[in-house]
C-alpha cells in the first residue's frame, strides 16, 4: 500500500515529456466468479494523446502491468536430512503479488531503465518486496527465484514480452488472460510509455475480482456464520449418505 | 466441465472429484475405512490446499461413513454399544491430538511429523495384516475351517468387565476406551478418520469378529469426523460445500456399491485387499521423502496468517 502510494506521489511529480499522455480502457472494469468460471481474458487497450507532433527518437514503447492483490508469503526449501528430504529453510517474503503479469511491446531490458524499474517496480523482481527474510544461509534470492519460478509455472506470474500492439506510435492494446484460480480483491492495471528507456507517462486503474452468487454466498456464510455453516455442512453429509442408503434400497426392492 | 471452488478458490474438474469420491466410497463400504488417508493426499494433488483439503476430507467421510453404516445396521453388523465406548475414547483422543497438533505447528515441522506418522503407521499395520491374513489364509484352506480365536490374557484380566453381546466379547471397558482414544489423537494429528488403525486394533488388540469391526468402526468415524469438520469450519474456515458436495455424491454411491462388494468376499481376502492398500499408500508416501524432489521449494501463506 505504501509503495503503492508512493508510486502515485511520482507520478504526479513526473515531468510530462514531449507532451505525450496516455489514454486507457479496459474491455470489463469487474471479473465475477461464478461456479463455472474458467478464467477470463481482459483487454487492455488505448491511445497516445499528443499536444505537438511525436519525436521520431527515441522509439516509444507501452508497458502494461496487471497486479493481484498483494500477500506476505512463507517459501520453504528441501533439503536432505538423515536420507529423507524434509523442509530445512524457509525465507518470509514480506509482500507478493498473488497475481502478476507483464505486456510489453519490446524486451524489458531494451525499454526500461534500472532506475525506472526501481523506482515504479515493474519486473516481476521489483514487484515482489523481500527485505527481511530470515534466511540463515545461502542467497536469500533463491527463494525469490523459487516463488516466481512456481507461480510462472501455476500461469500466476506470466511475462509476455511483444505481445502489445502498438499501431501508428498511437494506438496499443494487448489481452491479458486472468487463469481460474484467482484471488479475491482488487487488480491494478498500469499502463507505461516509455521512450529512451524511461517513463514519459503512467495510466493507473483497477479491475474488480469477486465472488458472486452461490460462490459469494458459501463464502459469505463460511466467514461469518462459522458454527451454521459448519452444521449446515454436516447435514448435507448426512442427508446425502442417509439418502443414498435408502435410495439404493428401493431400487433393490 | 470446470468448477469453481468458493473455498478453495480454485477452479478443478467436476467429473474428476465426482469420480475421486466414488473410488473412496467403494472402499469406505468394502473396508470400514473412512478413506480419509487416501482422499487427503489425492486433494493435495489436484492443487487444493491442504487445509481445505484435510478438513473437506472429513465433511466427504461423514456422508460416505453414514451410508456405510447404514448398510450395516441393517445387516446387525454393528456393535453399538461398542461403538459409544469407542467413541467416548476417541473424543477425549482427539481433543488432545487438536491440541498437540497445534503445539507441533509452533515448532514449524507438522508437516514432516504427518508424513513420517502416515508411513510409520501405514506400513506397520499394512505389513501386520498382510502377514496374518496369509497365514489365516493359507490356515484355512488347509483345514477348510477358520482357527479358533486366541484367548488374550491381559485384556481379559482387567475390570470393569462388560458384555458386547453383539461382538460376542466379556471384556473390560479400559481397552476400548484405550484404542478409542490413540486412535483419536492419531486422527486428528493425521487429518483421518483413523479406521485403517482401529480396524486392526479392534480385530487384533480387542479380539473382536470381523463381520462386527467394519459396523462399529464406522459408527465410531462419524461421530469424530464431525466433531472435526465442526472445529475445521469454526476455526480455520477451511470446510468446502462446494467440494464436499461433489464429493459426496460420488461418495455415497461408491459406498453403497463397496458394501456388496464386501459382503462377496471373504473375511480374509478382505483383509489382504485392505492391507496392500494400505502398504500403496505407504511405498507413495516414503518415496515421497526418500526420492530427491523434483521441485524442492513449496509456497505457503505465512503461520498466522489470514488463511
Amino acid at each position: 500500500m505504501i509503495w503503492r502510494l508512493a508510486l502515485l506521489c511520482l507520478l504526479l511529480a513526473t515531468p510530462l515529456r514531449a507532451g505525450e499522455e496516455v489514454v486507457a480502457g479496459l474491455s470489463q472494469a469487474r471479473v465475477s466468479i461464478t461456479t463455472d468460471f474458467e478464467g477470463s481474458e481482459i483487454l487492455v487497450f488505448g491511445a497516445v494523446k499528443r499536444s505537438a507532433p511525436a519525436p521520431i527518437e527515441p522509439p516509444l514503447h507501452v508497458i502494461i502491468t496487471v497486479t493481484g492483490p498483494t500477500l506476505p508469503v512463507t517459501v520453504r526449501e528441501k533439503d536432505r536430512r538423515f536420507g529423507i528430504w524434509v523442509n530445512a529453510d524457509a525465507a518470509e517474503i514480506d509482500a507478493a503479488p498473488s497475481f502478476y503479469a507483464i505486456s510489453t511491446t519490446a524486451p524489458l531490458t531494451e525499454i526500461l531503465s534500472e532506475t525506472e524499474d526501481l523506482r515504479r517496480h515493474i519486473s516481476i523482481n521489483r514487484a515482489i518486496r523481500a527485505v527481511d527474510t530470515g534466511v540463515a544461509k545461502g542467497s536469500p534470492e533463491r527463494f525469490t527465484e523459487a516463488l516466481i519460478r512456481i507461480r510462472k509455472e501455476d500461469g500466476l506470474y506470466q511475462i509476455r514480452e511483444g505481445s502489445v500492439a502498438l499501431t501508428e506510435d498511437t494506438l496499443f492494446r494487448a489481452g491479458i488472460a486472468l487463469p481460474a484460480n484467482l484471488t479475491e480483491g482488487d487488480y491494478t492495471t498500469r499502463i507505461f510509455l516509455t521512450r529512451g528507456r524511461e517513463v514519459i507517462d503512467a495510466y493507473e486503474t483497477r479491475i474488480g475480482v469477486s465472488k458472486v452468487g452461490l460462490e459469494r454466498w458459501i463464502y459469505n456464510l463460511a466467514h461469518q456464520r462459522p458454527l451454521i455453516y459448519g452444521l449446515l455442512s454436516l447435514a448435507i453429509a448426512i442427508a446425502a449418505g442417509w439418502g443414498a442408503s435408502a435410495a439404493f434400497r428401493v431400487m433393490r426392492g | 466441465m470446470q468448477i469453481y471452488l468458493p473455498i478453495a478458490e480454485v477452479s478443478v474438474n467436476a467429473f474428476l472429484l465426482l469420480g475421486l469420491g466414488g473410488i473412496v466410497g467403494i472402499l469406505s463400504g468394502m473396508f470400514g475405512v473412512g478413506g480419509g488417508f487416501l482422499i487427503t493426499p489425492l486433494l493435495f494433488f489436484m492443487g487444493i490446499p491442504p487445509a481445505v483439503a484435510v478438513a473437506t476430507g472429513a465433511n466427504q467421510i461423514v456422508a460416505s461413513s453414514i451410508s456405510g453404516l447404514m448398510a450395516h445396521l441393517r445387516r446387525k453388523t454393528v456393535d453399538l454399544r461398542m461403538g459409544v465406548v469407542l467413541l467416548a475414547g476417541g473424543l477425549v483422543g482427539a481433543a488432545a491430538g487438536v491440541a498437540a497438533f497445534n503445539a507441533l505447528k509452533q515448532l514449524g515441522q507438522v508437516d514432516l511429523l504427518v508424513q513420517l506418522c502416515y508411513v510409520l503407521f501405514l506400513g506397520v499395520i499394512g505389513w501386520l495384516m498382510m502377514v496374518e491374513s496369509l497365514i489365516a489364509l493359507r490356515r484355512s484352506r488347509r483345514q477348510g475351517a477358520a482357527p479358533k480365536r486366541k484367548q488374550r490374557g491381559w485384556v481379559h484380566a482387567l475390570p470393569l468387565k462388560v458384555k458386547f453381546r453383539s461382538s460376542g466379547l466379556y471384556i473390560s471397558v479400559i481397552p476400548p476406551l484405550l484404542v478409542g482414544a490413540a486412535v483419536g489423537v492419531l486422527a486428528a494429528v493425521m487429518g483421518v478418520g483413523g479406521g485403517f488403525i482401529m480396524v486392526p486394533a479392534m480385530i487384533y488388540v480387542l479380539g473382536m469378529p470381523t463381520k462386527v469391526v467394519v459396523g462399529t468402526s464406522l459408527f465410531q468415524i462419524i461421530f469424530v469426523t464431525g466433531f472435526t469438520t465442526l472445529l475445521h469450519a469454526t476455526t480455520n474456515y477451511s470446510v468446502d460445500m462446494a467440494l464436499a458436495v461433489l464429493l459426496i455424491v460420488g461418495g455415497v454411491i461408491g459406498a453403497q456399491f463397496g458394501t456388496r462388494i464386501g459382503v462377496k468376499l471373504k473375511a480374509e481376502q478382505l483383509r489382504i485387499l485392505l492391507a496392500l492398500l494400505v502398504l500403496a499408500v505407504c511405498g507413495k508416501l516414503a518415496l515421497d521423502l526418500l526420492l530427491e524432489p523434483s521441485e524442492l521449494f513449496s509456497l505457503a501463506a505465512p503461520a498466522g496468517g489470514q488463511k
